[in-house]
């Protein structure tokens, strides 16, 4: 069944711990080249998932190919990756340039060439002159860097990173997701990353596999999944969502409190319950916006400002429940848009999905 | 740049025959670990078990022999003897210990290492140099004798003597656990009950005390075991009252009545046991006590509490250093007290005089044996079951296996090694009466806590050392010995030393397993004491002392230095 074309293909793999179950039945390909992140809450089976593809923990059931080749006993030193821990993992007594070199003092190369690529490694992460210091001497950032030049020193055709990015501080960390990507897409390494960052599974990822206990609930662009959740998890996951409760009128009009909205969205029979997820962007707030079905008349009863985007509830007595709608800063002020005012809004229904209700509980 | 970029050459490097190695290495580390605790603690064990269901000639009797041992009115008056001992002890060195130790942790007094470190002394020392100390104070020819009147007491020999020689014996180890139970404390707890106008007498009843509460049931549970099951402090200074471990050395060396020794190293058991799981209990609740976001607790000055305190600490330091003084006084006297002439004969004839002028050089080799293997032994077995990979059945059982000793008092292990290596079957048989088998019985009888300090040393360490290095193909038993080893040196340098210092000062598994040529310092002291050469056991006693104090401040300076020079990588928790 392997298709060599996957640089590493998953086929139901499961793992439980006791009568805990870690990861059920995932499926997955990932192509070469491409950095995949899986992202989800902790204790999604995350971390689990990416210890499996290392060799480090053993699935219970479930195949795993690489390049066409079955590992799915195989030990770690029998496959194919460099791994960078949230931890790093540095060996504190080591020098930089011996931490980088480690794995390939074995491989009968001289002294010179094996200088040689410590240095061409060290370079390749911004770090041309740490050679000689120990990783306690640098910062987290910097130490990042090191375990990612060891992680590449030995040419590996697939690159793990464990949450390595969690440990650093808000400014470096968006700094090193550029990096990171940089390097990944020049080297074009296949990558695994874990995080449950969704900021920086979005921004990172050519493709995001967001997971939910142990369960692959969507596999997607950023865009993907942001846009076109296929989930109630995945929806509420990836930034914020209103959550609507209606009920179909069939022909894709909903009733939520004593509004009726349309959606392009349908196929959902009349009478059934369900809930509508909308997101505080999707609204349309200034210019004229008579034209637009789907309009809200309510008091804004709280604003929470956040900088560049504040999120206003506002209350609306038609729908019977508040909603959350998000101003930019400029438009909050263009508006004057505050506390205790009166607004109407549009909501804008092209990305708003609508679910049944069961399958939000 | 693109040469990094091209994947797989040779990336897939490491052989079959790397790999197959590897997990030998991980395999049979863990195997060979298994095998000795199996040999060297478990098999003894169980022997004492077989030999307790029979008679003198092997026959198997059932529960006669345990018949016999509840009718005998001497063994049970032992066993009450025993009993109030530990009890007694107990009641006399906690109370005392945690004083000393709440001194150290919770208040201002000045001097804080030194108190700490006079209070580490005993740990140096046989207990047995206590009791000689005592008997040179109080004894029949005693400076002090008449002291004892004003306690209602008119000799020393027997419950007296023995609780207070115990009592100096088992102090540092209660003042250690006490120490690290105090030492957990969260400041916010402090602050949140100042914050609403707490008294001070308050806060120590329901703050401080339940806090250590753990810790003191450790600390009793620790003395507890180590009272019930002395040995050498009973014989000296424990006149006609007979206690269980004294009998089973009669038992066994003096009748040759294997199987009433067996009955009594079980009945011995019992009591270490009990405790031993009360301890393990209760320090796993001890663990969970406090979170990661607590705060230390830093003590603030109290003009009176702290001078009280400080009067304490002073005057048991002081009886700690006079107990001390005492044998290395006594050593240096020709006839105390009727001669008071100095003198160093009692180092120099008073060994050859008995026998005995191998005794220190053997102990100074089987310290050093002790020192080697057990630290090298230690620290790898608790590196091969907490960091290598397959073989998982093994590492419960090697798990358990290797805190067992910790509830097994020595004598019950020296009994156990008597039955199973004396045995004429036994290929082992040829270890009886060398030095390899009291080392070997020593490295197991102190095996449990040094595996713990090791286990210690290595959770402190980055979890994914072995990880990294299979995913660069490096076997794990170079990364052992390029990172694991040199981060961990000073606690296997630690581990070294407990091992040297307890097998210069243990007598309780090995008194069962020394031939002529074998005896010991420590065990010396008995004969010395027996023979009636207070003034040589006193001398052997203060050279125990002399040589543990410079081994331990010799592995300090080493452990000091080492981590001077290493401090470039060695300052920061950052990895």
């Amino acid at each position: 069944m392997a298709d060599d074309s996957a640089a590493v293909r998953l086929e139901g793999i499961n793992k439980t711990f006791g009568s805990f179950v870690a990861l059920k039945s995932i499926d997955l390909a990932i192509n070469a080249g491409e950095l995949v992140c899986f992202l989800g809450p902790s204790g999604c089976g995350k971390t689990t998932l990416l210890r499996v593809i290392a060799g480090l923990e053993q699935q219970t059931s479930g195949r795993i190919w690489q390049n066409g080749r079955d590992i799915s006993n195989a030990p770690p030193a029998a496959r194919d990756y460099g791994i960078v821990f949230q931890s790093y993992a540095l060996f504190p007594n080591l020098t930089v340039a011996q931490n980088v070199g480690y794995g390939l003092v074995n491989r009968r190369k001289g002294r010179s060439e094996l200088d040689a690529r410590v240095n061409e490694l060290l370079t390749l992460v911004g770090l041309p002159d740490a050679g000689l210091k120990y990783p306690s001497q640098m910062s987290g950032g910097q130490q990042q860097r090191v375990a990612l030049a060891r992680a590449l020193a030995t040419s590996p055709s697939l690159l793990l990173l464990d949450e390595p990015l969690s440990a650093l501080d808000a400014k470096v960390r968006e700094r090193l997701r550029g990096e990171i990507r940089q390097l990944q897409r020049r080297l074009r390494v296949t990558t695994i990353m874990v995080t449950h960052d969704q900021e920086e599974a979005l921004s990172m990822a050519d493709r995001v596999v967001v997971m939910n206990h142990g369960v692959l609930e969507q596999v997607g662009t950023a865009s993907d999944v942001y846009e076109r959740p296929e989930t109630p998890f995945v929806a509420d996951f990836l930034g914020k969502c209103n959550v609507l409760k209606a009920t179909a009128l069939g022909g894709g009009r909903y009733r939520v409190g004593q509004v009726d909205l349309t959606l392009p969205e349908d196929g959902k029979a009349a009478g059934e319950s369900v809930r509508i997820y909308v997101r505080p962007e999707d609204r349309h707030v200034d210019g004229d916006i008579s034209g637009h079905p789907n309009r809200l008349r309510g008091r804004i009863s709280h604003i929470d400002y956040l900088g560049t985007f504040c999120l206003a509830e506002l209350e609306c007595e038609a729908l019977g429940q508040p909603v959350v709608i998000s101003y930019s800063l400029n438009q909050l002020h263009d508006l004057g848009v505050r506390e205790g005012g009166d607004v109407e809004i549009a909501l804008r229904v092209d990305r708003v999905r609508v679910f049944p209700e069961r399958a939000t509980t | 740049m693109n040469a990094i970029a091209v994947p797989a050459t040779g990336a897939r490097g490491t052989s079959r025959w790397a790999l197959a190695t590897e997990a030998l290495a991980a395999r049979g580390g863990l195997v060979l670990l298994l095998c000795g605790l199996i040999v060297f603690l478990t098999v003894p064990l169980v022997m004492i078990l077989v030999r307790s269901v029979e008679d003198r000639a092997g026959e198997f009797v059932g529960l006669a022999n345990f018949l016999l041992y509840v009718q005998s009115p001497s063994l049970a008056q032992s066993t009450r003897n025993t009993l109030s001992f530990a009890a007694l002890t107990t009641a006399t060195t906690v109370p005392l210990a945690f004083l000393f130790a709440y001194a150290i942790q919770r208040s201002c007094i000045p001097s804080k290492g030194l108190w700490r470190n006079i209070a580490m002394i005993p740990i140096l020392a046989p207990s047995l140099l206590a009791a000689i100390a005592f008997i040179y104070l109080f004894g029949n020819q005693g400076v002090f004798k008449f002291m004892l009147g004003w306690f209602g007491l008119n000799s020393i020999y027997g419950m007296p003597g023995m609780v207070m020689a115990m009592t100096f014996a088992s102090f540092p180890h209660a003042v250690m656990i006490l120490m690290a139970a105090l030492a957990l404390s969260d400041a916010r707890l402090y602050e949140a009950a100042d914050s609403m106008g707490t008294s001070d007498v308050r806060k120590f009843m329901t703050i401080t005390l339940p806090g250590a509460k753990y810790g003191l049931i450790s600390a009793a549970m620790v003395v507890f075991t180590m009272a019930v099951s002395e040995f050498g402090v009973p014989k000296v200074i424990g006149g006609n009252t007979s206690v269980l471990a004294v009998d089973i050395y009669k038992q066994v060396i003096g009748q040759q009545n294997f199987s009433m020794g067996a009955v009594v190293a079980l009945v011995l058991l019992i009591p270490a046991v009990v405790a031993f799981i009360i301890d393990h209990t209760v320090q796993r609740k001890q663990q969970a006590l406090l979170t990661a976001r607590s705060v230390p607790y830093q003590p603030h000055p109290t003009a009176l509490r702290d001078r009280l305190l400080l009067a304490f600490v002073i005057v048991v330091s002081a009886l700690l250093l006079i107990v001390v003084g005492m044998a290395a006084i006594g050593s240096l006297i020709k006839v105390w007290p009727y001669n008071m002439e100095l003198t160093l004969r009692h180092y120099t004839y008073g060994f050859e005089e008995y026998g005995i002028e191998h005794a220190y050089r053997n102990s100074l080799v089987m310290a050093t044996w002790c020192a080697a293997l057990g630290a090298t032994i230690t620290f790898a077995g608790a590196y091969w079951l907490e960091k290598t990979r397959g073989a998982d059945l093994l590492r419960p059982a090697i798990r358990f296996q290797a805190l067992l000793p910790m509830a097994v008092p020595g004598l019950v292990l020296g009994i156990g090694y008597i039955l199973f290596f004396n045995l004429p079957a036994n290929p082992l048989n040829f270890l009886y009466g060398t030095m390899a088998i009291l080392v070997i019985s020593t490295l197991v009888h102190f095996y449990s806590s040094s595996h713990l300090t090791a286990v210690t040393a290595l959770k402190q360490i980055d979890g994914e050392f072995e990880s990294v290095s299979a995913s660069l193909k490096v076997p794990f038993y170079k990364t052992f010995w390029r990172v694991t080893v040199p981060v961990c040196l000073p606690s296997i340098l630690d581990i070294g030393r407990y091992y040297f210092v307890n097998a210069m000062t243990t007598i309780s598994a090995v008194v069962f397993l020394y031939s002529p040529k074998t005896t010991l310092a420590a065990i010396s002291i008995l004969h010395l004491d027996e023979a009636g050469a207070l003034g040589s056991a006193a001398a052997m006693a203060t050279l125990i002392v002399l040589t543990s104090a410079v081994v331990t401040a010799v592995t300090f300076t080493l452990e000091w230095g080492l981590i001077r020079r290493t401090q470039k990588w060695r300052n920061t928790a950052k990895t």
